[in-house]
């Protein structure tokens, strides 16, 4: 049997793969297609104080082996979201993690707070890296000085832990995460989608209402890659690595390059038992490779030797 | 909501470019209800990456058929594959249509192209509900005609090659003129121009109406919240293409 858990502050996660938030909506619309409670953590969709319309049509495009999308953080706000998807959560036999968005400190502290007092929430991810709105997203989330003072307060806030999942849109993703590891952060997300564009020849349009929109799926993760070893190397607390992973394949190089856990996020689109399948996989690998451990691959990377490998290129 | 891997029966020509994909999918096929769609993972690569939706177009038994043309990455795969291949369908998704609607007596189909895709198993819910029916269907030139073996239908094209020369709304208009709109409900599917002049159609001639929406979508059962359909409703901007609808009262939207 392998150990695939860990622990951020006092909680506990059943296995090192959850699912990315805004790929799950609030975990009941998976349950009928997926064991959720194989799933490590489920992250909600971003809740914002009072509910968000979202972006106009077209908020997707299809593009090589990646996905474009500005949602605009449509979701039906915490008052809903405590009212009508939380009691579903409870009942769920795996870690839930309240993924937050907002366009003021004052209302990520709100949001923040009215979830504290909920039974059935065992941390929260704030996300200030949403590419696809004005207020909020990036406007902070590429803003140091703002990302730590968001950390700063809303870290009184809750004995929970709280994870701040960074953008990959800035010149160098390791000192937000040293900021916000100052601030008290218990975990790093990286990395929210990279921002891309596609455009529509016939019409010569954006295929987006918003011109610009975030890159996800396979095509980032050597990107997610970069940042994760990036960001491993130079703060203490864990990192979570989110970018393209489809399989356990995917997932171990995550793992090994420093992440303490991975999200699984555009492949739930295609597959919403991808997180479980992925698990079983990395236990697969460990109990082939005699790892009781999955954290024990955590940070095994290499990269003394840079010998050249023929091994998945021909 | 079931995901079911399918074996590929086969796939035939059925009018110029396009084509009908047979597949043994039988608790899909089962529970189907007209105006429902599938989500189908053609293939196991990075490119397509996504599911493609499809409105199925006919069942029989445990065969789930969908009818297609080849316009993207997604459709060429579907269109290579083979007999005894698997694809990946998720289903049933959606709403579907309100046949069971006590309000009309016959259904009128008004299908533009390959908006004749639900049309197949609305008419055999029809038919199921007693009711009457009429079927309208329209395409560019008489090849491009599916001829899907429905009841009581009227052609138009919009080069007169076949049927009356115009687009499906005109003949609509003609075919429903005065008091033969009375007791009828439109269920139409069809490209956006087309479903804005249906739109205006009934509206004039206070016919109650359905369209069956198509567009771009993710996941096919509300996680991604990447098909919004802009609602006249302003206490809530958006709906869902793929599960408020495909199937909307075309009062109730924006086309």
């Amino acid at each position: 049997m392998i150990n695939g858990a860990f622990t951020l502050r006092n909680v506990r996660f059943n296995n090192r793969v959850l699912v990315a938030s805004g790929t799950y909506g609030y975990g009941e619309e998976c349950a009928g297609l997926a064991n959720v409670n194989r799933i490590g953590g489920i992250v909600t969709k971003s809740l914002s104080l009072k509910p968000r319309d979202g972006n106009p049509p077209r908020r997707i495009a299809s593009t090589p082996s990646g996905m474009l999308n500005s949602i605009g953080l449509a979701n039906i706000g915490v008052h809903q979201f405590i009212a009508d998807k939380l009691p579903f959560l409870r009942t769920v036999d795996t870690t839930v993690i309240a993924n937050i968005a907002a366009s003021s400190v004052e209302e990520y502290c709100a949001v923040l707070t009215l979830l504290e007092e909920q039974e059935g929430i065992d941390g929260f991810e704030i996300n200030v890296s949403c590419p696809n709105v004005r207020e909020g997203g990036l406007n902070f989330g590429t803003n140091c000085v703002s990302v730590a003072e968001i950390m700063r307060r809303v870290r009184p806030l809750t004995a929970k832990p709280v994870i701040m999942k960074l953008t990959p849109n800035v010149t160098h993703i390791s000192e937000f995460a040293r900021a916000v590891e100052s601030e008290g952060a218990d975990a790093v997300s990286v990395i929210n989608t990279v921002i891309g564009m596609a455009v529509d020849v016939k019409t010569r349009r954006p295929v987006l209402s918003t011109v610009t929109g975030g890159l996800s799926g396979p095509a980032i993760k050597p990107i997610a890659l970069a940042k994760v070893y990036e960001v491993a190397r130079a703060v203490k607390i864990p990192v979570i690595g989110i970018g393209g992973i489809s399989d356990a394949t995917d997932a171990l190089e995550f793992l090994i390059t420093g992440a303490t856990a991975v999200q699984i996020g555009t492949r739930n689109f295609i597959d919403p038992s991808a997180a479980i399948t992925v698990a079983e996989g990395i236990d697969a690998y460990c109990t082939n490779n005699g790892i009781p451990d999955v954290g024990e691959l955590v940070g095994t990377l290499d990269v003394g030797s840079g010998r050249s490998v023929l091994d998945g290129w021909l | 909501m079931i995901q079911a891997l399918s074996p590929v029966l086969g796939c035939r020509k059925v009018a110029e470019n396009i084509f009908v994909l047979s597949c043994t999918s039988p608790d899909i096929a089962q529970a189907v209800q007209a105006g429902q769609f599938v989500n189908i993972w053609v293939e196991q690569t990075t490119d397509p990456l996504l599911r493609r939706p499809f409105s199925v177009y006919n069942t029989e038994g445990g065969t789930l058929e969908i009818i297609y043309n080849v316009i993207g990455k997604g459709t060429s795969a579907l269109s290579r594959k083979m007999p005894g291949e698997m694809i990946n369908v998720l289903g049933p998704l959606g709403t579907p249509f309100g046949i069971d609607d006590p309000g009309f007596s016959t259904g009128v189909l008004l299908a533009g192209g390959l908006g004749v895709a639900p049309m197949v198993l609305a008419a055999r819910a029809l038919r199921k509900a007693g009711k009457n029916i009429m079927a309208i269907l329209g395409a560019r030139n008489g090849g491009s005609i599916v001829d899907a073996n429905l009841e009581n239908v009227h052609l138009a094209t919009d080069d007169g090659s076949r049927g009356f020369h115009g687009n499906v709304v005109d003949l609509a208009r003609k075919l429903l003129d005065g008091p033969r709109s009375s007791g009828a409900k439109v269920f139409a599917c069809g490209p956006t121009p087309m479903l804005r002049a249906v739109a205006a159609f009934v509206a004039e001639k206070n016919i109650p109406c359905e369209v069956s929406l198509e567009g771009p979508m993710a996941c096919g059962f509300g996680i991604c919240q990447g098909c919004p359909v802009e609602l006249v409703d302003d206490s809530r901007k958006y709906a869902l293409m793929c599960k408020d609808g495909p199937v909307f009262d075309v009062r109730k939207i924006k086309i």
